[in-house]
């Protein structure tokens, strides 16, 4: 009797195992077709476009006015700790890094997958449910190549931009309040930044993050609305999973990043 | 909403990115402020280099003057070899003194150059012969120790012992 209950329970999580290694494997081979069928979407560059405008215009103002808070806590925060050490001239430093380097990648690409990413999922897999994206395939017309491709190189053009747009206006929030506000030298906070940021090695490296989560973020939610199932409870699922995987994903990947970039020793 | 519309707005947010990319490149990276392609380079040999790392400043009279740009080891002296990016722009007598020193007291290194009097001018490829290492807190501390064992006081004697250690 137990032993028959050990080997169902075995059975149980041999099974969620597999089935999870077969689902990352569809989802990859998903990816390659999609990247070889996206030809659709770049000659027709207005399919793409108008999935720009749904992804990156329309996030626009939840990044723009969360990266104005985030850069005007920075400063606050920042300067209560720098100014016990009476470094309060490196504020401009701190704020601009921790911006450029972690919070404006990983800050928008986890607004962007729940603001985006889950739009995405959830029109997709409500085209799949209505059978709009079967309809298609009877009429000859690659739905992955016509629907998918597009939000997907909508969603990985759309990141970078928003995610650039997020740290300037970090950093005009953390001038407000840091310069504005608290009153440290405007020359020094600039001054002090310029000499400590380094385009390749930081800015540059920003936008590799800003662009690996890009892709990753609308790999999963383009992924996940193809394979939901044709249920509304399937679709709903689908568009929580999309926003958990991919906010996980992000994290996973920005530690990746980080061991990679920022360990060499030979920046700063 | 209508294709030419949706045209604009994305055309808007694709130049409010570039721009975004731009103000961090320029205002916040300082991309344009230092130009590699006018600069000269002279070497240094250093007994101890200290925090120095590669891209740190170089100083004259607290300006910038160039960039360090590269540190290796000269393994026939055992000494560091520093490699100094100089912009054009400043010419350094030949008897230039290169000193490390620290902006602040917890602050990054730098070299700082101190004009001789030579009338011949550092060229491409020269080698500062003054040099002057970094202060190495340690050796600070234990020579002034030993100066005050050195000085026979009571009180001084039960402590170099156990610093120095």
């Amino acid at each position: 009797m137990r032993v028959a209950d050990l080997r169902a329970r075995v059975e149980r999580l041999g099974s969620g195992v597999t089935s999870y290694v077969h689902r990352l494997g569809f989802a990859s081979r998903f990816l390659a077709y999609l990247v070889l069928h996206s030809g659709t979407a770049l000659r027709r560059f207005r399919l793409t476009i108008a999935e720009i405008y749904f992804a990156g215009v329309l996030s626009l103002v939840i990044i723009l006015v969360s990266g104005l808070f985030v850069g005007m806590v920075l400063a606050l925060q920042g300067y209560e700790t720098l100014q016990r050490f009476g470094a309060s001239e490196s504020l401009g430093v701190l704020v601009a890094l921790s911006l450029v380097r972690e919070l404006g990648p990983v800050v928008a690409g986890l607004l962007f997958a729940s603001r985006a990413g889950s739009a995405i999922t959830a029109e997709i897999g409500l085209m799949k449910a209505t059978e709009q994206l079967s309809a298609m395939e009877m009429m000859a017309v690659d739905p992955i190549a016509r629907v998918v491709a597009p939000r997907f190189w909508g969603g990985v053009i759309s990141m970078p931009l928003l995610a650039a747009l997020f740290s300037a206006m970090g950093i005009f929030g953390g001038y407000l309040v840091g310069v504005q506000l608290i009153g440290v030298d405007a020359g020094a906070f600039w001054s002090q930044m310029q000499a400590a940021v380094d385009v390749r090695n930081d800015i540059w490296n920003g936008v590799i993050k800003s662009l690996v989560f890009g892709v990753a973020v609308t790999w999963i939610a383009v992924f996940e609305g193809y394979d939901a199932p044709p249920t509304a409870e399937g679709v709903s699922r689908a568009t929580t999973r999309t926003v958990v995987t991919s906010s996980l994903a992000i994290l996973f990947l920005d530690f990746i990043l980080t061991a990679l970039m920022f360990t060499g020793g030979s920046h700063q | 909403m209508n294709r030419s519309t949706i045209d604009l707005w994305v055309g808007v947010f694709v130049v409010t990115g570039i721009a975004g990319l731009l103000f961090l490149a320029l205002k916040v990276g300082n991309l344009a402020s230092f130009s590699s392609d006018a600069a000269y380079q002279v070497q240094a040999k250093f007994a101890n280099i200290g925090g120095l790392k590669e891209r740190g400043p170089v100083k004259s009279a607290g300006v910038v003057v160039g960039r360090v740009a590269s540190i290796r080891f000269d393994n026939e002296s055992y000494e560091a070899l520093v490699t100094l990016n100089l912009e054009a722009k400043y010419q350094f007598p030949r008897d230039t003194t290169a000193k490390i020193l620290t902006s602040g007291i917890l602050g990054e290194q730098y070299v700082g150059l101190e004009a001789g009097g030579d009338g011949v001018m550092l060229k491409n490829g020269d080698r500062l012969r003054l040099t002057q290492s970094a202060v190495v807190l340690e050796n600070l501390i234990s020579q002034f120790l030993f100066n005050k064992a050195a000085e026979g006081k009571p009180e001084a004697k039960a402590e170099p012992k156990e610093a120095t250690k």
